[in-house]
């Protein structure tokens, strides 16, 4: 860890005399990677849990998987002091102006997590009610497969998350950019939409009239 | 399930007519009414000594896949007393206007029971005093999604779907007295506009 001096004090009396007069310490570092650093380590997420992944959500923030070991045990209700929305659950379209909302609310840096076969691509249920993922909705940085993921699998999109944290750099200014919405309100093109939409798997051979 | 049987006889021989037909299935007992008298026969069950079908159980509806077969409105009712359930059906010829009494004034837990019926089939309640989507969102606009015709994944693309969705105000979905303090008037359908000015229920600021 580049933040810990390389000696520690109390081993002996030269090591005392070196430290005397080094004080008062300092060290050097990368903005970035001292930014990142703090960031990565101190995630507050923004728990949208609406299906039966907010179970396995909670079990990852409870004591045996222990969220916090990632700097992640205080969930933040608000979206104001937010860093990271985790969307566990299906996303039905009637909700999907209020995720909308709630990740505009989020101040910048702020990132998405995806939990879930059914928010990252509508899952088993490709029906009218169902957005089918919720990256037409909003960005997402992270997508965690499962249905629904144990806790290992989320927290393995968490360091996933924080590796990719650590990568940034405070120069690359389309990082905090606010994504743009075009006047029909949607923030990826339709046909984009229509095309990561389309059937897959098993729900191809529904017919779309009955 | 004799109590259920004496039941369905009784309407029988006090309705004659009106009554269009008896069936046993599964162990229940269902008899299924015209619907111009469906209300006057429900009040009967509900208000006759001897019947006391004093709770509602469920409201819902079955549209069948062949076309000429009507559409049906259920009502699944429960004796307290008499530990007695009663099924009644009134169908409802689909190239006609799907009305029916409400029974809100009789059970007030018909009322969000009738409103999901008029949300997912389409079928309107006279007398309702608040009868408008309960499920979906008011302004949404692909019809009725547990009629037969409509089509699993909705009759729109995904995209105009998700357009749709996104214009949508999340705060349109709230009760009349709620609206009325939150900010979504604009967002209303007319008619629920109309409804609002008029003072019916809550105040517009």
């Amino acid at each position: 860890m580049g933040l810990t001096p390389s000696r520690q004090t109390g081993e002996g009396p030269e090591d005392q005399a070196v430290l005397d007069g080094m004080s008062p310490n300092f060290i050097t570092t990368r903005l970035d990677f001292l930014a990142n650093w703090a960031r990565a380590n101190s995630l507050w997420p923004m728990p949208f849990g609406t299906a039966c992944c907010a179970i396995e959500f909670m079990a990852s923030a409870a004591s045996r998987f222990d969220l916090s070991r990632f700097g992640m045990e205080r969930m933040s209700f608000s979206p104001r002091q937010a860093d990271v929305l985790i969307c566990a659950g299906r996303l039905p379209f009637k909700l999907a102006p209020v995720i909308r909302r709630i990740w505009d609310q989020m101040p910048q840096p702020k990132w998405a997590i995806s939990m879930g076969a059914c928010a990252s691509s509508g899952g088993i249920f490709d029906t009218y009610a169902m957005v089918q993922g919720i990256d037409t909705i909003i960005p997402v940085d992270v997508y965690v497969p499962g249905c629904p993921p144990r806790p290992e699998g989320l927290i393995y999109g968490i360091m996933l998350l924080q590796k990719k944290i650590k990568g940034e750099s405070f120069t690359d200014p389309t990082l905090r950019q606010e994504f743009e919405v075009g006047p029909d309100g949607l923030f990826v093109r339709p046909e984009h939409i229509d095309e990561i939409s389309e059937p897959f798997g098993n729900s191809i051979h529904q017919t779309r009239s009955a | 399930m004799t109590g259920a049987r004496d039941s369905a006889a009784a309407v029988a021989a006090t309705f004659g007519p009106a009554v269009v037909g008896q069936v046993e299935s599964c162990g229940d007992v269902i008899v299924s009414v015209a619907a111009d008298r469906s209300h006057e026969i429900l009040a009967w069950l509900r208000d006759t000594t001897g019947q006391e079908f004093n709770y509602l159980t469920d409201v819902t509806a079955v549209d069948y896949r062949d076309p000429g077969q009507p559409l049906e409105v259920v009502y699944q009712l429960r004796s307290l007393r008499r530990r007695v359930d009663l099924r009644l059906k009134v169908p409802l010829d689909k190239t006609d206007s799907l009305e029916v009494d409400s029974v809100f004034d009789l059970w007030k837990g018909a009322d969000w029971l009738e409103r999901e019926v008029f949300d997912m089939f389409g079928v309107r309640f006279r007398g309702h005093p608040d009868l408008r989507r309960i499920l979906m969102w008011d302004t949404y606009a692909e019809g009725y999604p547990l009629r037969k015709d409509f089509p699993l994944r909705g009759h729109f693309s995904r995209s105009e779907q998700t357009r749709q969705a996104l214009a949508a105000n999340p705060e349109s979905h709230y009760s009349l007295e709620e609206l009325s303090i939150a900010e979504a008037y604009d967002d209303l359908p007319a008619d629920m506009r109309e409804r609002l000015q008029a003072g019916e229920r809550g105040e517009v600021r």
